[in-house]
């Protein structure tokens, strides 16, 4: 790996080093100039003494789908945890479970890490692995009534990456979105 | 205004506490560590975001709230994680339960073992290669 300019290492670290100077004032619970400076100094020195990889590829924000995202996540995580619950709790045991995996079509590694992420906590399933050669994230179904059932939860996986990606992705990520789901569409 | 705060509070304290009951009942009735990480995921999440928003409102203050949504936040950055680490390992060393999965796409790619049924211990010789039906 080549070494990067300064400026641009400089760059990709700022987002981070926010976000350590944002938990610091949230564990502080107050606003204060010293509270600020104090994250600062500890950001910079929890970046100095332990870089991490800087993740590659931009990512968009865009306020409207992001709190669609936001709102159908809460549903179904609450949806999924009642359901879950009560596989817990009824009298005659788990139903059958299922192995499955799907093809992913997002091609960025925050994506994918927000859409294995999100599987894990949403759609009753739980990821067991992720082939990021072939964008295919293999899930474990938790309650399942037949195959039906199966495709159904397959195709929900999808619709959770959609959302993920309209509301995250970069331009590029979007187009490759649109043009995978003409290709299904077309024949 | 406080009395009916109180009673919100009340109600996701006491949902919460019950979800997470449920998450503990889960991963004692459930048969394999893949569906028992599943019960140690979403109720169990779902449990504490709820103790902590009737935290929230109980006890009041933005410094409060603002450690309690942080503590929400790496409870839904970490669980899945932890989740899928654990998960992974029970799968490769065999500790799944063949028998109640209704499909394994899993399987046939040279990832696990045709023959094992399942719940085998965690030391089990690998299987002989010539017992793969597809080669």
């Amino acid at each position: 790996m080549s070494v990067e300019p300064a400026a641009t290492r400089l760059r990709h670290q700022v987002p981070l080093l926010a976000w350590l100077v944002l938990v610091w004032m949230l564990l502080w619970g107050t606003w204060s100039w010293a509270n600020l400076l104090s994250g600062l100094a500890v950001g910079l020195t929890v970046l100095v003494l332990l870089p991490l990889p800087h993740v590659v590829g931009g990512v968009r924000l865009r306020p409207l789908p992001v709190l669609l995202f936001l709102g159908h996540f809460v549903t179904d995580l609450v949806v999924s945890g009642a359901e879950v619950a009560w596989q817990a709790l009824r009298p005659q045991g788990l139903r059958r479970t299922a192995i499955v995996q799907v093809q992913l079509r997002a091609d960025s590694d925050l994506l994918l890490t927000m859409v294995a992420e999100a599987t894990s906590l949403v759609p009753g399933s739980l990821v067991l692995d992720l082939d990021r050669d072939q964008r295919v994230m293999t899930l474990h179904l938790l309650p399942v009534r037949d195959r039906d059932d199966v495709e159904r939860k397959r195709a929900h996986v999808l619709v959770v990456e959609e959302r993920l990606v309209l509301a995250f992705g970069s331009a590029d990520d979007v187009a490759a979105l649109e043009r995978d789901r003409a290709e299904v569409a077309a024949p | 205004m406080t009395a009916l705060a109180d009673v919100v509070a009340f109600a996701c304290l006491l949902a919460g506490a019950f979800l997470c009951l449920t998450a503990g009942l889960g991963l004692v009735r459930f048969p394999d560590v893949l569906s028992r990480m599943h019960a140690g995921t979403k109720p169990q999440v779902v449990g504490v975001l709820l103790v902590m928003v009737g935290a929230a409102i109980r006890l009041g203050g933005w410094s409060n709230a603002w450690m309690l949504l942080l503590v929400a936040a790496f409870q839904l950055l970490t669980a899945p994680v932890s989740a899928h680490l654990i998960s992974r390992v029970a799968y490769r060393r065999r500790h799944v339960r063949r028998d109640l999965l209704l499909v394994d796409e899993f399987r046939g790619a040279g990832h696990q073992d045709d023959g094992y049924r399942g719940d085998e211990p965690g030391d089990a010789p690998p299987e002989d290669p010539g017992s793969h039906p597809g080669g």
